[in-house]
């Protein structure tokens, strides 16, 4: 195990930049996400760190040290594939024990410790099965396995969970938290799902065209994002653009709305879909702000509600439970309210 | 998931099958079956010439050794092309399957394909001319060192050697390749994460996951090299004599065909014995190697 840190990377594909200056540490132990859209160079970054792609500029430290002339197989890391690329001539058991039997840890070793990994991701007794005989979720779990199963510096995982259904997923996030809080391995892993970085992730790198543009503890950037892309990438987020004048945020069409002190000049605020109302009056309470706008649309999902309300010519998301909006006319004039404690501030709109 | 066949489908399927078995029949089994009855004929059933069945044309394989060291020789050419033709074709087909991308791999691919769509006698004739004294060859290799070299490669076994891999050796580049393309990069990748190095990564998971496609194309290099005759006429020479050319000099020269195809049934019993003896083993090594 070791604190991993990436200084400076940059990588080109022809004309593209998939990674431009990237800098972050990985703190030993700790779980951390890279979460951006597709094409944001997240993979790319997990494959520089891995060394299957050599950056043009920067470095890569594992445990403190350069690893620019470590290949792959010398780094000393646990990799897993989208793919999973388990090996389809080999049983379960040669999959998750292939890693210790080229670092030479001895037949009765390598039994024991397979045996203890297939144990940790609860998948005793299929060891002689093959691969095309197991379950989407059941190659999962041998392809984390033998990731882990030689104790590497460093655990990579690519879209480890994107392969499974929903259900499978969500059982899947707590397995791996468990595992990883088991092993304690510093463990970095990619991912398009918001919700999957939140949840299992205790930090969080957000990229975009190749740019890293916010890191931070997962709680840390929801509420408190610094861009009003990272507002919009990790939930949703219902942004104020405009010129703030003192308490005021002056909006392209002249509206104005009061936000907390402390901007000036151009701003943008936003606010979570979860901690708006819509009502049909104008909420008269302290500390509460809202504006006129128009329903457009509104959808039941069960628990909880969606509107979508054109405010100053711009949708924006409502969440709420169904009762509080069920009164509602399926479209019309409503007012949009929030707590103006909840407005975020996006320094660098 | 197969499901079992409705009576309408068994129709169907017959239906489909029969221009298959047509052909089948007519070109494989007739010719066979007339070859299997000339093999048992005292003599050639023309001219007007007496003829009963017997079994003289097997015994006189066993009456002189001369066929057996011939058979022998043939399976030992067969044993060597093959294994050539799997030692230079491996390493095309890797840089085919997983260096070479795009226009260059088309073009190199043209450049393997090329010796197929070529006559295989002005092929074989062409060798000939390279290989001969005084030949391209030589004047090559007087470039590159003082005074006339004499490589005197033409008519001897290893001209043989040259010509009948150089005809087969596509055969196993494609089928190997075939195999390698099949191979996900993933699995390479993920062998290395896991700290394996080349020869590992080639011992335990390239040649097993890639066997099938190269016995195959060794098979198929393997069974017309033993029987091959016309590389070892031109090209062989004084030496040029094997088993293939033998059975050829009796339907072409001696005109001894009952002979000729008694031969070519022994030929074809001991390809078939040698196979089904390797296919078991083969299938062991991929499920060891594993």
């Amino acid at each position: 195990m070791a604190e991993v840190s990436v200084r400076d990377v940059s990588k080109r594909f022809g004309a593209t930049a998939a990674l431009d200056g990237v800098s972050m540490d990985f703190a030993d132990g700790g779980f951390c996400a890279l979460l951006g859209p597709s094409g944001s160079g997240k993979t790319t970054l997990l494959r520089v760190i891995a060394g299957f792609v050599a950056p043009d500029a920067g470095a890569i430290l594992i445990g403190g040290r350069s690893v620019a002339r470590t290949p792959v197989e010398k780094r000393d890391i646990g990799f897993m594939f989208q793919n999973y690329a388990l090996f389809p001539n080999m049983s379960v058991a040669e999959n998750v024990g292939f890693g210790l039997r080229a670092r030479k840890v001895g037949a009765a070793a390598e039994r024991r410790r397979v045996a203890e990994a297939l144990a940790l991701v609860r998948l005793d007794g299929l060891g002689d099965r093959r691969p095309h005989a197991l379950s989407g979720g059941q190659k999962q779990r041998v392809a984390l396995a033998r990731a882990f199963v030689t104790n590497p510096q460093v655990l990579l995982l690519d879209e480890p969970l994107s392969a499974l259904d929903k259900a499978l997923r969500v059982e899947m996030q707590s397995e791996l938290k468990r595992i990883q809080r088991e092993i304690g391995i510093t463990t970095i892993f990619v991912t398009h799902d918001q919700e999957e970085a939140l949840t299992l992730a205790d930090r969080v790198g957000i990229l975009r065209e190749g740019r890293l543009i916010e890191t931070g503890a997962p709680r840390e950037v929801y509420n408190a994002p610094s861009t009003v892309f990272a507002a919009r990438f990790l939930g949703d987020a219902n942004i104020f653009e405009g010129r703030a004048e003192g308490a005021v945020l002056r909006l392209p069409d002249g509206t104005a709305v009061r936000i907390p002190p402390g901007s000036d000049g151009a701003a943008a605020f936003a606010v979570r879909p979860e901690n708006m109302r819509v009502s049909l009056a104008p909420p008269d309470a302290p500390g509460v702000d809202s504006v006129r706008g128009d329903l457009v649309q509104r959808v039941f999902a069960g628990a909880m509600t969606t509107c979508v309300v054109t405010v100053c010519g711009r949708p924006m998301k409502i969440v709420a439970p169904d009762r509080e909006v069920a009164d509602l006319p399926e479209a019309g004039p409503v007012w949009v309210s929030w707590d103006r404690a909840r407005m975020m501030a996006i320094p660098h709109p | 998931m197969a499901q079992p066949l409705g009576p309408g489908d068994a129709r169907r399927a017959a239906l489909l099958l029969t221009p298959a078995y047509l052909w089948l029949t007519a070109a494989v089994f007739l010719p066979l079956s007339a070859m299997l009855f000339f093999s048992l004929l005292s003599d050639a059933p023309f001219r007007g010439a007496d003829w009963r069945f017997t079994l003289d044309n097997y015994r006189a394989f066993f009456a002189t050794d001369v066929y057996a060291t011939l058979l022998w020789k043939s399976l030992r050419l067969g044993l060597t092309v093959t294994a050539l033709c799997v030692v230079i074709g491996f390493p095309c087909a890797w840089v085919l399957a997983k260096t070479i991308r795009g226009r260059a791999r088309e073009a190199l691919f043209l450049l393997i394909i090329l010796p197929f769509w070529s006559n295989s006698l002005v092929r074989v004739f062409s060798w000939a001319i390279v290989l001969r004294g005084n030949g391209a060859l030589d004047w090559l290799a007087g470039l590159f060192s003082s005074g006339d070299v004499r490589l005197g490669l033409l008519f001897t076994p290893t001209a043989v050697v040259i010509g009948l891999v150089h005809s087969y050796l596509p055969y196993v580049i494609l089928t190997t390749y075939l195999a390698l393309q099949a191979i996900d990069d993933t699995l390479i990748e993920a062998a290395r994460s896991m700290g394996a190095d080349r020869r590992t990564i080639f011992r335990r998971l390239v040649l097993p996951l890639s066997l099938p496609g190269l016995a195959a194309g060794a098979v198929l290099v393997f069974v017309p090299v033993v029987g091959s005759f016309m590389e070892p006429r031109i090209l062989g020479g004084r030496f040029g004599a094997y088993f293939g050319t033998v059975i050829e000099d009796q339907f072409v020269a001696v005109f001894n065909w009952p002979l000729g195809a008694a031969l070519s049934f022994i030929l074809l019993a001991v390809v078939l014995a040698i196979l089904s003896a390797a296919a078991p083993v083969l299938r062991r090594a991929q499920g060891a190697a594993a």
